[in-house]
């Protein structure tokens, strides 16, 4: 699988809110000399300032799918431009969808799951969500786009962070992490990152599914390894912070994730109509999902991820001599169901 | 190669195999040639030796192609749409004065022709008078109506029946989803969409009744009527299905006939022009001809290539042409 899924064309969807640096990083990915041919698929002509036949326009038509799946909704224009790129191929090595300030990127990523001939010929890389280190706070209060970014982002490129003080962006920065820890976060001025940690992450590739840790940049000590158990079970008031080992750490009220982790084995029997279920009666809530399993009877690592109702899953390969054989699943979503959550994974340990 | 394959009649020894030598996505006959349109670029005008002369209609991908016996037209991602004649000589129709790609294109008998570009479909008559319509998303597919000029735009959640040269407001049939391929039954009857799920739509023009033919493993890409209009065949799983249109209720209540299975998605089909036959071809690189019938097949084509994808008769249904993704394709005259 892992053979033929690099073969397929990369696909790396920009997001982020209005201002936050969308174009000023694609003119960077553009005019870099990397010597690889990019088709970017955006919303506004002309605001690229680099003659590239390859550069299409996009409506940003969202359709919903007749398979009674509410939340299960794709690009229908993406899905027309990526039949029509593919008569090209070979002509550019990868493809970068860029989504107005105020998408959603769920749609994006779904046509990817969804659409057979669209999941033929490409894969999804990565979800960059662009973020103004001097707004996004602001935005995370007031606009609910913005909040959606963050949360289903791999990686995050908090930019403008020249424009901003150290509290500030420490402020920020924990913002960031109450909704998504775990996503790459990379500070930015000008949207000055190296191009490999935005392109070819390889974020939607089951192999590449190594470990679930939550990043804290500046943390730098064992608190790598702590688990957020112990914020979850009592009251969220919006706002609320505290300090932990010289961190802030933000609760967002409607947008959090959740991690769970059991050191026996799970009855793949139990978990995976459990799994499958979840998605299917909350998955309108639970904007990404990803897990590395172990189960009973089984040398060989489960992994999967998700994109609200739609999973995918493999056997990845065999647990590593000494390799503790620990199973992690997290879920990042709005007003998730904690209790329900938590009660349902623990009822799949095996007996 | 299965085992039934092996039992049955084969002509592919009859093949003319012609190196068109890039995916092909289209062929029309141009008289007793053949134009293999290629993704990109260039149409392969073959003539009945296999010998091959190329002419270059865009310049990148080829998005959609029609034709009406005496011209190829294709519409690229350069916004240009483009006639081809028998002679080998090409002219531009139309140019999208924003350069957007031009995704889809219908021909009307007396030379009219209409094309579309995101949401907007547009329609230049004989007389060279052209008329656009915006539809309420991006256009999916286009056909013209057997009588008068009356073009359907399928598009999300419905098709409209535009009336270019008429004030009368367009007739929208509505259906959640989105819509693709369109086409008319030969007796005007009927309106039939390929959806973007693995689905076709029907309409009774009469008095708008619905009828839904699902079952389909994969998206429907191919559609064609039979001689007569009698049935309709497309691809999209393991066997063709045809679905009966002969009496008034088409295939309402009914369940299509499935003919020439194998273990391998049927990706193009076309029917014999004037008699109740078939071709089929197949992901697998297999081309038959079936008899409508009783469902019996000849071999044209083995497996083992890359999905068949074009196949088309001649008008007077003495030649059969097909492509293939990979490039290679041939012909066959009877």
């Amino acid at each position: 699988m892992s053979e033929l899924s690099s073969q397929k064309i990369p696909v790396t969807v920009l997001t982020g809110y209005l201002g936050a640096g969308k174009t000023t990083l694609l003119n960077r990915i553009l005019s870099e000399n990397h010597g690889k041919k990019y088709a970017v698929i955006v919303n506004e002509f002309g605001e690229i300032g680099i003659d590239n036949d390859l550069i299409i326009g996009a409506d940003e038509e969202v359709f919903e799918m007749n398979n009674g799946c509410i939340c299960c909704t794709v690009r229908g224009d993406l899905v027309r431009i990526m039949d029509g790129l593919m008569k090209r191929k070979g002509k550019f090595d990868a493809i970068i969808v860029e989504t107005t300030g105020l998408a959603d990127p769920a749609p994006v990523a779904q046509t990817f799951f969804v659409d057979e001939d669209v999941q033929k010929n490409a894969r999804l890389d990565a979800v960059v969500t662009v973020a103004d280190a001097r707004w996004l706070s602001d935005r995370l209060k007031d606009a609910p786009e913005a909040k959606n970014q963050i949360a289903f982002a791999d990686v995050i490129v908090l930019n403008k962070t020249d424009l901003v003080s150290k509290p500030e962006l420490a402020e920020v920065e924990a913002r960031i992490r109450g909704i998504n820890p775990y996503a790459k976060l990379h500070r930015a001025e000008r949207c000055k990152v190296a191009l490999s940690d935005v392109l070819e992450r390889g974020a939607f590739d089951l192999d590449r599914i190594l470990e679930i840790e939550p990043e804290f940049l500046d943390a730098g000590d064992d608190h790598h390894h702590h688990d957020h158990e112990h914020h979850h079970g009592h009251d969220h008031h919006n706002d609320h912070s505290h300090s932990h080992g010289g961190l802030k750490h933000y609760h967002d009220e409607d947008m959090q994730s959740l991690s769970l982790r059991s050191d026996k084995p799970l009855d793949p029997t139990k978990f995976m109509p459990w799994l499958q279920n979840l998605v299917a009666t909350e998955g309108q809530k639970i904007l990404r999902s990803k897990g590395v399993l172990s189960f009973t009877d089984d040398d060989d690592r489960y992994v999967f991820q998700g994109v609200h109702m739609m999973l995918e899953g493999d056997h990845q390969r065999q647990w590593k001599e000494g390799e503790p054989r620990e199973s992690r699943v997290v879920f990042i979503g709005r007003e998730l169901p904690e209790k329900t959550i938590r009660e349902g994974f623990e009822s799949c340990i095996a007996a | 190669m299965s085992s039934e394959q092996l039992t049955i009649a084969s002509l592919t020894d009859r093949v003319k195999s012609v190196a068109v030598g890039a995916p092909v996505s289209a062929v029309h006959f141009l008289g007793e040639r053949a134009a293999f349109v290629c993704a990109e670029e260039k149409v392969a005008i073959a003539d009945s030796t296999g010998e091959i002369s190329h002419v270059v209609v865009h310049g990148g991908a080829i998005l959609c192609t029609a034709s009406d016996g005496k011209r190829v037209v294709t519409g690229g991602d350069d916004g240009k749409l483009v006639a081809l004649d028998a002679k080998g000589e090409t002219s531009v129709l139309a140019t999208d004065a924003k350069r957007r790609w031009i995704d889809n294109l219908a021909l009307h008998p007396d030379g009219a022709f209409a094309w579309s570009a995101g949401k907007t479909a547009f329609v230049r008559g004989g007389k060279g008078e052209e008329k656009t319509f915006d539809a309420p998303s991006t256009v999916g597919g286009l056909a013209f109506a057997p009588k008068g000029l009356r073009v359907a735009v399928a598009h999300y959640n419905g098709v409209t029946l535009w009336f270019p040269n008429m004030a009368a407001k367009p007739e929208f049939l509505e259906w959640a989803g989105s819509h693709l391929a369109v086409t008319f039954s030969p007796d005007n009857k009927f309106l039939v969409t390929a959806m973007h799920e693995p689905a076709l739509h029907g309409w009774r023009l009469a008095d708008i009744r619905h009828m839904r033919m699902s079952g389909y493993p994969g998206r429907v890409r191919s559609m064609s009527w039979s001689a007569g209009g009698k049935g309709l065949a497309t691809s999209g799983a393991d066997s063709v299905i045809i679905w009966p249109f002969a009496s008034k209720d088409g295939p309402m209540g009914k369940e299509p006939a499935m003919l020439a299975p194998l273990q391998a998605r049927v990706s193009m089909v076309a029917c014999h022009p004037k008699q109740d036959i078939m071709a089929a071809g197949y992901s697998d690189g297999t081309v038959l001809i079936v008899r409508l019938e009783d469902g019996a097949e000849i071999l044209v084509r083995r497996n083992g290539s890359e999905p068949v994808s074009a196949l088309a008769w001649n008008a007077k249904g003495t030649l059969l042409a097909f492509g293939t993704e990979d490039g290679d394709a041939g012909m066959l005259e009877f």
